[in-house]
């Protein structure tokens, strides 16, 4: 037979029990929509002279708090040299339904810069340097 | 590892004790917090806060075994109460979020300045350490400074007031941070530390522009009376009970391998 189970513990966890959270809970009133805090972009810079990169989303109420947050959210671990955040609600960009601004029609090779003689060239050129025999690289076009 | 002169060994030791102590007890506090902060963002933050400190603590217990103590496992886990040099403001119950963040800065505020002094210690491996921590703790600095200027002078009347009461609680228990050491002349003699009444008088220069951004009423020094004891290993009713939960794991077992 188990023992039955201590009607005493009611969290195994300190920091919980240390609450004193009442057994009963009183009735919540609901929260208003739009109720927490603005979001901020976060870009993350690691070096120097690098562009920075978007790596995630921080709430905070202004930017200096923006700025607290994001770096212990985004910059923990590895290279940091700087972040930048953004408020969300500044950022300007296409609508989902006009993805379609970006398709591209094909045969239009001319307009990718592998089609140019330079391309070809410093094809050549990498090839040389990296030991290969220069002929083998094709002189097209 | 250079070995200081030693007759200046037991001042240093004492310096070291105090500092790990309040980094070790102050971590502990700060770690109550980890799954119950106001928002996640904060959350993630104020526990990083916390394992920073404990990292500091570590460091330090190291130095300390260098110089012969326990190692630093030991020197956490196995004392007890009298046997600690901190301070009373970082043994206090965490209490609301409003006394956590007055006592985050008024603490870290002194740390940045002590490790600041520490810098040119002429005890070459702590001047290191003090090099190392820097950045981290600017950054404890510049966490507490917003919320507390932000909840003092940019929140609501309640904001404001809580703050100002947890600054008033806070206070005369920082002011223990600097509680005088019988060590004190041997520590400047050795330009190992210049002292803890130079540490208090920047860290008050300091501190009055902030709590002036934070709009709060500050009393004038001379009618406080600071918490003094704990850097004697008298210590708050509070202590004990936090090493009993903290060294739970640990004393069931000291020799086991983690």
């Amino acid at each position: 037979m188990e023992a039955p189970v201590q009607a005493t513990i009611r969290s195994l966890d300190p920091r919980v029990t240390r609450l004193s959270i009442p057994q009963e809970l009183p009735e919540f009133t609901p929260k208003p929509p739009l109720d927490e805090w603005q979001t901020y972009e976060v870009f993350h810079q690691a070096r120097p002279g690098e562009q920075p990169v978007h790596v995630g989303t921080v709430h905070a109420p202004d930017p200096e708090m923006a700025l607290v947050f994001a770096k212990e959210q985004y910059a923990r671990r590895g290279t940091t040299y700087s972040l930048w955040v953004v408020r969300t609600a500044d950022i300007y960009a296409f609508r989902s339904e006009d993805a379609d601004i970006f398709a591209t029609v094909p045969e239009k090779t001319y307009r990718e810069p592998h089609d140019y003689k330079v391309a070809q060239k410093l094809l050549r050129l990498k090839r040389k340097s990296h030991g290969s025999s220069a002929a083998d690289a094709p002189a097209s076009s | 590892m250079p070995l200081p002169p030693p007759e200046a060994l037991p001042a240093l030791k004492d310096l070291l004790y105090r500092m790990a102590d309040d980094a070790l007890i102050i971590g502990h506090r700060h770690s109550e917090w980890t799954g119950l902060g106001p928002i996640l963002e904060e959350d993630i933050a104020f526990s990083s806060i916390a394992q920073d400190k404990l990292g500091h603590a570590y460091a330090l217990y190291q130095l300390l075994h260098e110089l012969g103590e326990p190692e630093p496992d030991h020197a956490a886990f196995l004392r007890d109460a009298p046997q600690f040099r901190c301070c009373h403001l970082v043994e206090y119950p965490n209490g609301g979020y409003d006394f956590s963040l007055m006592r985050h800065l008024l603490f870290d505020l002194a740390e940045q300045w002590r490790y600041h002094l520490l810098e040119r210690s002429s005890y070459e491996p702590l001047a290191q350490l003090a090099r190392k921590v820097r950045g981290e703790i600017k950054y404890h600095v510049f966490h507490a400074t917003q919320w507390v200027v932000h909840l003092g002078a940019q929140g609501t009347e309640e904001s404001h007031e809580r703050m100002q009461q947890a600054l008033l609680q806070a206070l005369p228990l920082a002011l223990g941070i600097f509680e005088p050491s019988d060590f004190e002349e041997i520590l400047v003699d050795y330009g190992i530390f210049p002292g803890e009444r130079v540490l208090q008088s920047h860290w008050w220069e300091t501190l009055l522009p902030i709590l002036e951004r934070a709009q709060l009423r500050v009393p004038p020094l001379e009618t406080l009376t600071p918490a003094y004891g704990g850097r004697r290993g008298q210590h708050t009713e509070y202590l004990q009970p936090l090493l009993d939960e903290m060294t739970e794991v640990f004393r069931s077992d000291p020799t086991a391998q983690w």
